[in-house]
């Protein structure tokens, strides 16, 4: 008797089965064909840092040269930060804020203890060069040309 | 046009009637081959929600195309302690039963090389033939990946060829014919599969296993012995054992059209049409259950066969003759 049921259990299992595939035949395809087509990145994806403009003066960044991510960084990315004092101002600007993105691990650390929250993470998920030199990024420049 | 009877006259009606037949066999083997790895690739695709094939012309229409150019231009390799007459015997010998079985299949009421009155036998005697060319391919190759898929395939082929065997006899005792032309033609009110469900079964299950497809294509086990026993065929030889694996899901399709679906019968369309709807209809099944079902362990894969399809293959066998002779 259990020869019976057996066959009888095995075959509904495999109609079962043929059921789930056919169903995902008529499904539409949930693929993005990439170079031609591509999704929002989430906010919360986390890019190379970069600089956040001030609200009042949209035309700088709200650094104000402290020094504190770069001393934070756990892997020492964060190779110079360097401003000036201009006329008539409390605050410094940057003017140069090189960041070695070889060897960031995103880990965010320079995010959080920004004490201006002058910097975030860019949505950028596709850096590519020929040297490694490419991903030594002034973060100031790239804010001037995103400007 | 009279040089044309003058020419037949020569040669004989039946000589003329080969040589057209050949060509229209070979020309369908291929735009076969071609529209079956297409379907295969589109049919993975869309049941992993893929689009697969999508670059080479509309739809990758034209993929199949490049593929076999590709093939056509890749590098005979033969490696160096092949036993050399049966590695090049191989993949030819593959091909043979493939043509043949092609003879006696009715597209039509009118439309068949030749209907020999013993027909589905010579398609069951020339079938086992193609096991005797994967026996050569892996034993020539020297390899024991292509050794140890031969003779899987040869004890898988032998223990599934008997329920198929088992499952077309309650037809040809229903239509008291060998002739697939006059099995076709008793099928003019009820399909066979209505009678003979069971048989049906079997058959598709059995024919599954004889053309070496998922679940049961232990032979050519990508994750276990790399390609089987056409792991060391490159190029054209390679192609030539995938052509054929393609046109032997056809001929199976296509008898199991013959045999339980009313063949060529059908109302409004041509024959022909009909005959191709249901046999690649049949063929989507194979590919439907290739990307659902995992495959079956070896000694599973025998016991099923000796344990449940031959047992349930007789059974059917003898009700049938029973109720015939009532």
């Amino acid at each position: 008797m259990t020869y019976v049921v057996d066959i009888v259990k095995g075959a509904i299992s495999l109609v079962v089965g043929m059921g789930v595939t056919i169903k995902a035949f008529f499904s539409p395809v949930v693929t993005v064909q990439y170079p031609r087509q591509t999704i929002d990145i989430t906010p919360r994806f986390r890019g190379h840092t970069k600089l956040v403009a001030d609200e009042e003066r949209p035309e700088r960044t709200k650094c104000i040269v402290c020094g504190m991510c770069e001393r934070n960084c756990p892997s020492k990315s964060i190779v110079r930060v360097t401003g000036v004092k201009m006329e008539g101002e409390k605050k410094k600007t940057a003017t140069e804020y090189i960041l070695n993105f070889t060897t960031c691990s995103h880990c965010g650390i320079c995010v959080e203890t920004c004490p201006v929250d002058a910097l975030a993470f860019s949505a950028e998920y596709n850096p590519v060069g020929y040297h490694r030199e490419d991903f030594h990024y002034d973060l100031v420049k790239e804010f001037e040309k995103r400007r | 046009m009279c040089e044309l009877t003058y020419i037949i006259g020569i040669i004989g009606k039946e000589t003329v009637r080969a040589i057209i037949g050949l060509v229209g066999v070979l020309v369908l083997v291929v735009v076969n081959a071609l529209i079956l790895t297409w379907a295969e690739r589109k049919v993975a695709g869309h049941m992993q929600r893929r689009i697969a094939a999508k670059e080479v012309g509309p739809f990758g229409l034209i993929q199949p195309i490049a593929d076999s150019l590709k093939l056509l231009g890749k590098e005979l390799i033969t490696p160096t302690n092949v036993e050399r007459p049966l590695f090049y015997l191989a993949p030819t010998l593959i091909f043979i039963p493939v043509l043949v079985s092609f003879v006696v299949i009715p597209f039509d009421s009118y439309l068949q090389v030749k209907d020999i009155n013993v027909g589905i036998l010579v398609i069951l005697a020339f079938s086992s033939l193609s096991v005797l060319s994967i026996l050569i391919a892996g034993w020539g190759s020297n390899n024991k990946y292509s050794l140890i898929g031969s003779i899987r395939s040869v004890a898988q082929n032998i223990a599934y060829e008997i329920p198929l065997i088992l499952s077309l006899l309650p037809i040809i005792f229903i239509a008291n014919s060998l002739s697939l032309r006059d099995i076709v033609e008793a099928q003019n009110g009820l399909w066979f599969v209505i009678y003979q469900p069971f048989a049906f079964l079997i058959f598709f299950i059995a024919s599954v296993a004889e053309t070496n497809r998922t679940p049961f294509d232990l032979p050519e086990a990508e994750s276990e012995l790399v390609a089987g026993f056409h792991t060391e065929y490159t190029g054209m030889r390679f192609a030539l054992f995938f052509l054929a694996e393609y046109t032997n899901i056809f001929i199976v399709c296509a008898i199991a059209t013959t045999f339980f679906l009313g063949g060529y019968q059908g109302p409004i369309l041509p024959g022909i049409v009909w005959f191709f709807i249901k046999t690649y209809f049949l063929v989507f099944v194979i590919l439907w259950m290739r990307w659902t079902f995992p495959r079956v362990r070896f000694d599973k894969l025998l016991n099923f066969s000796w344990k449940v399809l031959i047992p349930v293959a007789l059974v059917n066998l003898i009700v049938t003759g029973g109720i015939l002779k009532l």
